[in-house]
């Protein structure tokens, strides 16, 4: 059996699962039902001068039929007194001391102000401290959040402020928000933070009600940008996890639509030592972790890893410059005639979408069910044209009926850098 | 003279709530839910598998997004009758058994639900999708106002033609009106359909017998073509002893009635032979077990191989809990009094198969037996009624009296043109449709050869 427990700057985790900084982790026993649950961590909804909150405030974007694809939010920090958040801190420690509880937290850009909340966090009995940089509306606007976390100066300045007070790891959370993600995260560790998280959320907004023209979410038929998160937002997460792997040298925790396991193992592979979740939990509710941890332990199991150092990272080197793929690799698809049902979503998507290498072809019966003595559509490839884009085997909507198969036109590896750097 | 013994009467809940819909409509959200399940094929198979080739992807496509006044423009552009057609195709041998989810190992996409979800919303609302064209001086009269004629004439006067609907019957729909199951369309769902084709201009002269209350001279005279729909006629006689009785009737003569009268006026025995095993026959038998009838029969003379139903027709029959005597022939109607007291049927074994492939059945000596009845409803095939049309010249039958015509459903007389049960000998609503399509296509084309060919003499 695996062993989940992690090792994140210096402070053990029973699990890489934490909850991120959000409504799920904004009261006591919301924490301590994550724990029995089985949650490793939990970062506290980010503490800071009490704020008031709208009403509505998330925004939510289904696809085809299913619920929460994308998830917005312009909730902003706790709504409690930060005394009832310490207070509230102290007690879950007490009655969990194996668990992580991480302080978040969100002060004015005063060096005293960070201090004092450094201070209390602690005294409170936190595990870690997360710095929130990341927060993309209505605390930004008061020079807060994602104001911090946008501009690289600020970050390593005000992340030195809280590591001159803080005895516990410094986290600083970024946001996604920027041009070049690494730059900030080398401001965080120049600034001595002991780990990053990422990503925040991403500027969006929802959508607009076509017949009253408000936008989403509507509080009183206005509407303001928020923070994007669910699914949606994990290739974006995943991006910027690999480069700021690539860049720093001090420890990550993965954040973005990480709902399944896998999602968690993919962070994990591109460099993340923990990975933290929201969405997914106010969506379905603690629970989801049973199978996050029965999930990736099976995963570790079939491949031999004993705890998630052995694969942690593991991806990082294969993700490269475009400039660096070799441009000698070659591709075809390939439809499997027994498997095709005849949708023909292959033919007009690569005739129309992409490199007209299919040709549409009518099989008299082919062993299949053949309603009104109809032909069957089985389309064929025209290997000679085929580019290899793989746009025909993302359409297809029968698993393993195409595949691409690669040819072997026995040529050296090349790639762009070395092509350019010979002419 | 009334029946042996009648059905108890039901409460009015009762009789609705047996001939509900058996298939309701959907929400909005079941069809957003179902509409993406499709997968919105190229070329699509069930649009191939439509004889009147509704574009099935483009309007599922629509409902997926909102666009359901969208959708049913696509439907009804191809399909005038696509609220019929939504309740009562075999769309598991049509759309929905090409569709390529089967293949794929799920449910095929529920097409004809989707079909009159959206054309419920424009009907619904009353929402106008088409016009008459502006006119173009050209008078067509269609004989016959059921899905042929209807579909020739809305097609006719969305071009500009002023056509004119011929029919003998009180209420205009034809067969859709008046010879569909009760639990699949009502009247007054056809009727509305009826008014859409109105609303093109089309005008409906009911109670109008041609040949008689307006001569075939009368008619040519007033129009440029005419469009025959008739259909078919009243049920076969089957020939045998008794059927002059008071309870032996036809079965398009039974539907109707279950159609025009309230339901508890349906007189309905309390045990019911009906003698055939098409879909009507089952319209008839599940009819009857929903009117209150306790013992329902199925005879028929194959077995329940050669039945010419389809298999969720018989489905249907099954679990109204009809009693299936396969391979029995009636032999004599027995009466008392003037009233059915019996049907005396005969087993038979089946013989090599025919010509046709059909195994021809020949009774078993001494196996006669009775069975207890106060019903017999015939349920083997209509007659046609295309005699009157023997006064035209040109038009030629066929020995079971269906109209000859050519691919532009063009008859033996240039003026004429047919389609629909009078000239495929009976199918589908959703070929007759696409027959009167066709026709308007052919009659448009004459017309306009014959008309540049008269220019090009003067």
């Amino acid at each position: 059996m695996a062993d989940l427990r992690v090792k994140f700057c210096g402070i053990e985790s029973p699990n890489p699962f934490w909850l991120a900084s959000g409504p799920p982790t904004n009261t006591a026993g919301q924490v301590m039902r994550a724990f029995d649950a089985g949650w490793g961590g939990a970062v506290w909804k980010t503490i800071g001068e009490r704020i008031t909150n709208t009403s509505s405030r998330y925004g939510g974007i289904d696809y085809n039929g299913a619920k929460l694809m994308g998830f917005n939010n312009i909730e902003l920090i706790s709504d409690r007194p930060p005394e009832d958040n310490f207070r509230e801190i102290a007690e879950v420690k007490k009655r969990y001391p194996e668990n992580l509880v991480i302080a978040s937290l969100m002060v004015e850009s005063k060096r005293e102000t960070w201090h004092e909340f450094v201070r209390r966090a602690e005294d409170a009995g936190a595990d870690a401290l997360e710095l929130n940089f990341g927060c993309p509306h209505g605390m930004s606007e008061r020079g807060m959040g994602s104001s911090v976390g946008q501009v690289p100066e600020y970050t390593e300045m005000i992340t030195g402020w809280a590591k001159e007070a803080a005895k516990t790891p410094v986290i600083v959370k970024l946001t996604p928000n920027v041009t070049e993600v690494t730059r900030v995260a080398l401001a965080a560790e120049k600034g001595g933070a002991d780990a990053v998280s990422l990503i925040n959320t991403v500027n969006s907004l929802m959508g607009v009600d076509l017949e009253t023209f408000s936008g989403r979410p509507n509080v009183g038929g206005k509407s303001a940008h928020g923070g994007y998160c669910g699914p949606a937002i994990k290739p974006i997460a995943l991006h910027m996890v690999s480069s700021v792997a690539k860049a720093v040298k001090i420890p990550i925790a993965g954040i973005g639509g990480v709902g399944y396991w896998t999602d968690a193992a993919e962070h994990i592979a591109l460099g993340a030592s923990v990975v933290q979740v929201c969405t997914a939990a106010m969506h379905y509710g603690f629970r989801i972790v049973e199978d996050m941890i029965d999930g990736l332990s099976g995963y570790m199991d079939d491949h031999g890893f004993r705890s998630t150092e052995d694969f942690r990272g593991r991806a990082v080197p294969n993700i490269k410059d475009w400039g660096d793929l070799d441009l000698n690799y070659k591709i075809v698809a390939d439809i499997r005639q027994d498997l095709c049902i005849g949708c023909q979503l292959c033919y007009v998507a690569c005739e129309d979408g992409a490199h007209q290498c299919i040709e549409p072809y009518t099989v008299a019966g082919n062993g299949k069910k053949n309603p009104n003595g109809m032909g069957v559509h089985v389309p064929r490839i025209i290997e000679d044209e085929c580019v290899g884009c793989n746009l025909c085997a993302l359409v297809c909507p029968v698993d393993q009926c195409i595949s691409m198969k690669q040819i072997d036109e026995g040529k050296p590896f090349e790639s762009w850098k070395m092509r350019a750097a010979r002419q | 003279m009334p029946l042996r013994e009648t059905a108890p009467k039901l409460t009015p809940e009762q009789y609705e709530e047996s001939f509900a819909d058996i298939t309701p409509r959907m929400n909005a959200r079941q069809a957003a839910i179902e509409a993406a399940r499709c997968l919105y094929c190229f070329d699509a198979a069930c649009t191939i598998a439509c004889p009147t080739r509704i574009d099935v992807p483009g309007f599922i496509k629509r409902i997926m997004t909102g666009n359901t006044r969208g959708a049913a423009r696509v439907i009804l552009e191809a399909n005038i009758l696509g609220q019929t057609c939504g309740r009562v195709c075999p769309t598991e041998a049509l759309c929905e058994g090409a569709c390529v989810m089967v293949e794929k190992g799920e449910e095929a996409i529920e097409i004809g639900r989707l079909q009159r979800y959206a054309v419920d919303h424009v009907l619904d609302r009353n929402i106008r999708l088409f016009h008459a064209g502006s006119p173009n001086g050209r008078r067509v009269a269609c004989i016959g106002s059921g899905p042929a004629s209807l579909s020739c004439a809305a097609a006719l006067a969305r071009k500009g033609y002023a056509v004119t609907i011929f029919d003998r019957a009180e209420l205009p729909g034809g067969l859709s009106t008046y010879g569909i199951a009760a639990y699949k369309t009502r009247v007054s769902d056809s009727l509305r359909e009826v008014e859409m084709v109105k609303s093109l201009g089309v005008v409906f002269k009911q109670k109008v017998e041609i040949g008689r209350d307006i001569s075939f001279a009368q008619l040519e005279k007033e129009f440029d073509a005419i469009f025959i729909g008739v259909g078919l006629g009243e049920t076969w006689a089957m020939d045998i002893e008794g059927e002059e009785l008071e309870g032996v009737c036809g079965a398009m003569e039974f539907i109707e009635r279950t159609k025009v009268l309230p339901f508890p006026q349906v007189s309905i025995g309390k045990r019911i032979a009906c003698i055939g095993a098409g879909n009507t026959a089952i319209d008839v038998v599940t009819a009857a077990r929903r009117l209150g009838a306790e013992t329902v029969y199925l005879v028929y003379r194959r077995s329940e191989k050669e039945m010419s139903a389809f298999p969720y027709e018989h489905e249907l029959a099954k679990n109204d809990e009809v009693i299936f005597l396969w391979q029995t022939q009636p032999v004599r109607i027995l009466g008392d009094s003037g009233a059915v007291t019996g049907l005396e049927c005969i087993r038979t074994v089946l013989g090599p198969p025919d010509a046709r492939g059909r195994r021809s059945p020949e009774p078993i000596p001494d196996s006669l037996f009775t069975i207890d009845v106060d019903m017999v409803v015939r349920a083997v095939g209509q007659k046609p009624v295309t005699d009157f049309l023997r006064a035209v010249q040109g038009i030629e039958l066929r020995k079971n009296g269906t109209v000859v015509a050519d691919a532009h459903h063009q008859t033996g007389n240039k003026k004429y043109f047919a389609g629909g049960d009078c000239v495929n000998g009976g199918s589908e609503v959703v070929d007759a449709v696409a027959e009167g399509m066709a026709a308007a296509r052919g009659i448009d084309a004459w017309l306009e050869e014959t008309s540049g060919a008269a220019r090009r003499e003067n």
